[in-house]
């Protein structure tokens, strides 16, 4: 008896174990364009992962019932569950990357992880598309061939939180004190160098609060930041730690309007439990985070009336799942384009499309068709500059609602380019890659 | 009946101390260093490489090393992610700083400062024991922790803490396809099961395990327990430092210090009970275990077309997974290694049991 159990669990575990080392038979692919989900549906994160995800969904399922994909070439997708951890990530990405004709670009929804998939990106020839995240200096596409941080990064975000309180200020910050109270990960530390720049360049003293993730006890952060009274507080935050901050600073009795949160802890939901308590807090965004425009109009009309759709119906037009559709969008604009080049309806290798997110345009005109007109302003890459145009604006939650509060910002070049030369010549001698040339 | 030892006698000393007295178990290594070093390496995909064989065999690795430490010599540790962590960070250090660093030096430097980092952190081990032992490693993992993410030259003045890592190469040749990767990590965990099963059935482990049964007792016989603790203490944090700056390197390629957390050093002690204590071959299975299952569990919803949403299938991932682990710790509490012991006993007997 022992000997069948035995036999049989050993005949299980050899089976189980084949099928993961032997290479996947290669499947007869209808013409299919396949785009990796890498989400994070569980873990600390969760909160700001689920409805993003939902919404990177929801547009590639828009787009293939709408249009019935792009020129008639369906996108395919298969999400991946990372929980916000760089070694599973990694796996996922190995797992998604060679699927249909390639994966056409990866948006990870993790600064860790995206440090981990640049490295092999370069190797295995993927674009890895970070909207509003990922490595500052990745800006550079003479050296970054493979990274799209599109629209804007943490450098640009912190640099534009500057400007607005400068603004506010009347344009003089010398002598005042801003703490950066901040997640600690690589996501949380980006912005650290841009900002001591701009210290050093307006004459104001940065203060430095780490908080040990996931950031659900910050009760010292917060007495220290009461005792030291900053005049204004840049808040690096995401999933549970935004909520558990703010509450925090309201007990310390420090005044949410002198908060800024950085977009991942601006969404409808880091906000909307605490209500009232939360109400002049801050939040930068690279898009019109109140706007409802007719994207998402027509999801409702063609996925969510269908039953097709992702998520909750209630989550649509929150902040975390428009932006989970500007990304989505983004993608797929970047697939219509080197379509355009290398042949309309036909399937395109990770190359192609990375040409393709190299040449991006999307006008106003063209943004008003695609239903994004209200949301996002016009934004072109180019060969060397990958991150195209990095408009943010302002806005605050009034206790029921985001309102705008300024007007659109572009970063400032001056304290911003020098950093990106500075540190992708540095990743280039570092990795041994010889900028290409983009003239 | 195929797995008989009669007639095979021992004839001379070497024979009476070969490290697999019985001949089909000499044919199951061979063929199983066969299958390691050239099947997989001609057979197995990129995905397989990547996500499932450079893992297992780092991880493996770290298993072995803490298997050292906690099956061999009886002290709990709580802190192998710190000592991952240091090899990493060492082994970082050594190739940024030194130009022209072998690939190989510098894994073992990590190892050697794991090494260091190890010893100084198992002195308390000579003074209390047990639960307040694993406590006291707990410390070493937080100050790593803490050291990695605060100390701006340990990530060479990253912006972000976040370190990566050149192009890798050994003896001239680029490391680049994932299966030269493998062969690294094979050939380095090969190194470390034979070092650790040799040490362990030498004088040296026989200290540990006179250590770990009873160390009142061991001292009355002459065991310096000064030297058999913090031997373990050492030899364990270099196999673990050098899977750590493998896991660094090869696996991750870059990272932050949250990749060798207070979860990675429990994950590998999850992987050591449930593959067995004092075990080489428990720490394989128990990594398999670890390493595989998760995965597979994963990949399973989408073989048979399950329309699992990827959040439900994450949790069910993880309660199959810790259902799983009761299953197996109550069926067996010695640990899959015991397990395999259990099943090789009952083939000598086949198929004629008494």
């Amino acid at each position: 008896m022992f000997h069948r159990k035995f036999a049989l669990t050993a005949a299980l575990a050899a089976a189980g174990m084949a099928a993961f080392i032997a290479p996947a038979p290669a499947q007869a692919q209808a013409a299919e364009q396949f785009v990796p989900l890498l989400v994070y549906r569980t873990g600390q994160f969760a909160p700001l992962g689920i409805p993003w995800a939902d919404g990177k969904q929801d547009y590639l399922k828009l787009v293939n019932a709408r249009d019935g994909g792009v020129n008639g070439v369906k996108l395919a997708f298969e999400e991946c569950e990372t929980a916000y951890d760089a070694a599973k990530g990694v796996e996922c990405y190995e797992r998604l990357k060679g699927k249909g004709t390639g994966a056409s670009g990866f948006d990870t929804q993790s600064t860790g992880i995206t440090f981990a998939v640049t490295d092999k990106a370069f190797a295995d020839k993927v674009p890895v598309v970070t909207p509003g995240y990922g490595l500052s200096q990745s800006v550079d596409g003479t050296v970054f061939q493979w990274n799209f941080p599109l629209l804007g990064t943490y450098w640009t975000a912190a640099d534009v939180m500057v400007q607005d309180i400068a603004k506010k200020e009347k344009g003089n910050l010398k002598g005042k004190k801003i703490a950066l109270v901040y997640h600690d990960s690589p996501y949380g530390k980006e912005p650290i160098p841009l900002l001591q720049k701009r210290a050093a360049a307006d004459g104001f003293e940065l203060s430095l609060f780490p908080v040990t993730p996931p950031g659900v006890e910050q009760k010292s952060t917060w007495l220290q930041i009461r005792q030291q009274r900053p005049d204004y507080v840049l808040f690096w935050s995401a999933g549970v730690m935004t909520p558990a901050g703010i509450r925090e600073a309201q007990a310390s009795g420090y005044p949410r309007e002198k908060i800024y949160a950085i977009w991942w802890a601006g969404s409808d939901h880091d906000v909307k439990d605490l209500g009232a308590g939360a109400k002049g807090y801050n939040a930068i965004t690279i898009h019109n985070s109140a706007a409802m425009d007719k994207v998402h109009e027509e999801l409702k009309k063609h996925v969510y009336d269908k039953g097709q759709g992702t998520g909750a119906a209630g989550s649509v037009g929150s902040l975390a799942h428009t932006r989970g559709m500007m990304i989505s969008m983004l993608q797929v604009e970047g697939i219509r384009v080197a379509q355009e080049r290398f042949g309309k309806g036909k399937t395109l290798t990770p190359e192609q499309v990375r040409w393709g997110m190299e040449n991006l345009d999307l006008n106003a005109d063209r943004l008003k068709a695609l239903g994004f007109g209200q949301i996002m302003r016009p934004v072109k890459t180019t060969c060397a500059n990958h991150m195209g145009n990095d408009w943010a604006r302002i806005v605050q939650w009034n206790g029921s609602k985001w309102d705008m509060k300024s007007d659109w910002y572009q970063a400032d070049q001056k304290h911003i380019l020098p950093l990106v030369q500075e540190l992708s010549a540095k990743y280039a001698k570092d990795k041994n890659i010889t900028p290409r040339s983009c003239s | 009946m195929f797995y008989r030892e009669n007639g095979q006698y021992k004839t001379s000393y070497g024979a009476d101390l070969a490290l697999f007295p019985v001949v089909q178990d000499r044919w199951a290594m061979l063929a199983l260093a066969l299958a390691a070093f050239v099947a997989i390496p001609l057979l197995a995909s990129n995905y397989a490489f990547h996500a499932v064989l450079i893992p297992f065999s780092i991880l493996a690795m770290a298993a072995i090393g803490l298997n050292v430490l906690v099956g061999y010599c009886g002290q709990i540790s709580l802190g192998t992610g710190a000592f991952m962590a240091v090899g990493a960070y060492a082994a970082f250090n050594l190739q940024a700083r030194i130009d022209g660093m072998p690939l190989l030096l510098a894994l073992l430097g990590g190892g050697a400062a794991a090494t260091l980092c190890g010893v100084l952190f198992g002195i308390p081990s000579l003074r209390i024991r047990g639960l307040y032992l694993a406590v006291a490693t707990l410390a070493a993992q937080f100050f790593v922790d803490w050291f990695t993410n605060r100390v701006a030259w340990v990530t060479n003045d990253s912006a972000s803490g976040s370190v990566s890592v050149g192009t890798l190469s050994m003896f001239g040749y680029a490391l680049e396809t994932p299966a030269q990767k493998y062969l690294l990590c094979a050939a380095l965990l090969a190194v470390a099961a034979v070092l650790a099963r040799n040490l362990a059935r030498g004088a040296i482990g026989r200290e540990w395990m006179a250590m770990r049964d009873m160390d009142v007792a061991a001292s009355v016989i002459g065991i310096r327990p000064v030297h058999a603790k913090l031997t373990a203490f050492a030899v364990s944090s270099f196999i673990v430092g050098v899977a750590g700056a493998l896991w660094g390197f090869v696996h991750l390629g870059s990272w932050e210090p949250a990749a060798f957390g207070i979860d990675k050093s429990l994950q590998l002690l999850f992987m050591i009970i449930i593959g067995g204590l004092g075990s080489i071959a428990g720490s394989f299975f128990g990594a398999a275990f670890i390493v595989l299952l998760p995965l597979l569990l994963n990949h399973v919803p989408h073989w048979f077309g399950l329309p699992l949403s990827t959040a439900t299938a994450a949790h069910l991932e993880h309660m199959i997974f810790g259902a799983l682990i009761v299953f197996f710790l109550v069926v067996e509490p010695h640990g899959l290694a015991r397990l395999w012991a259990t099943g090789r006993q009952k083939l000598r007997l086949w198929p004629f049991p008494h």
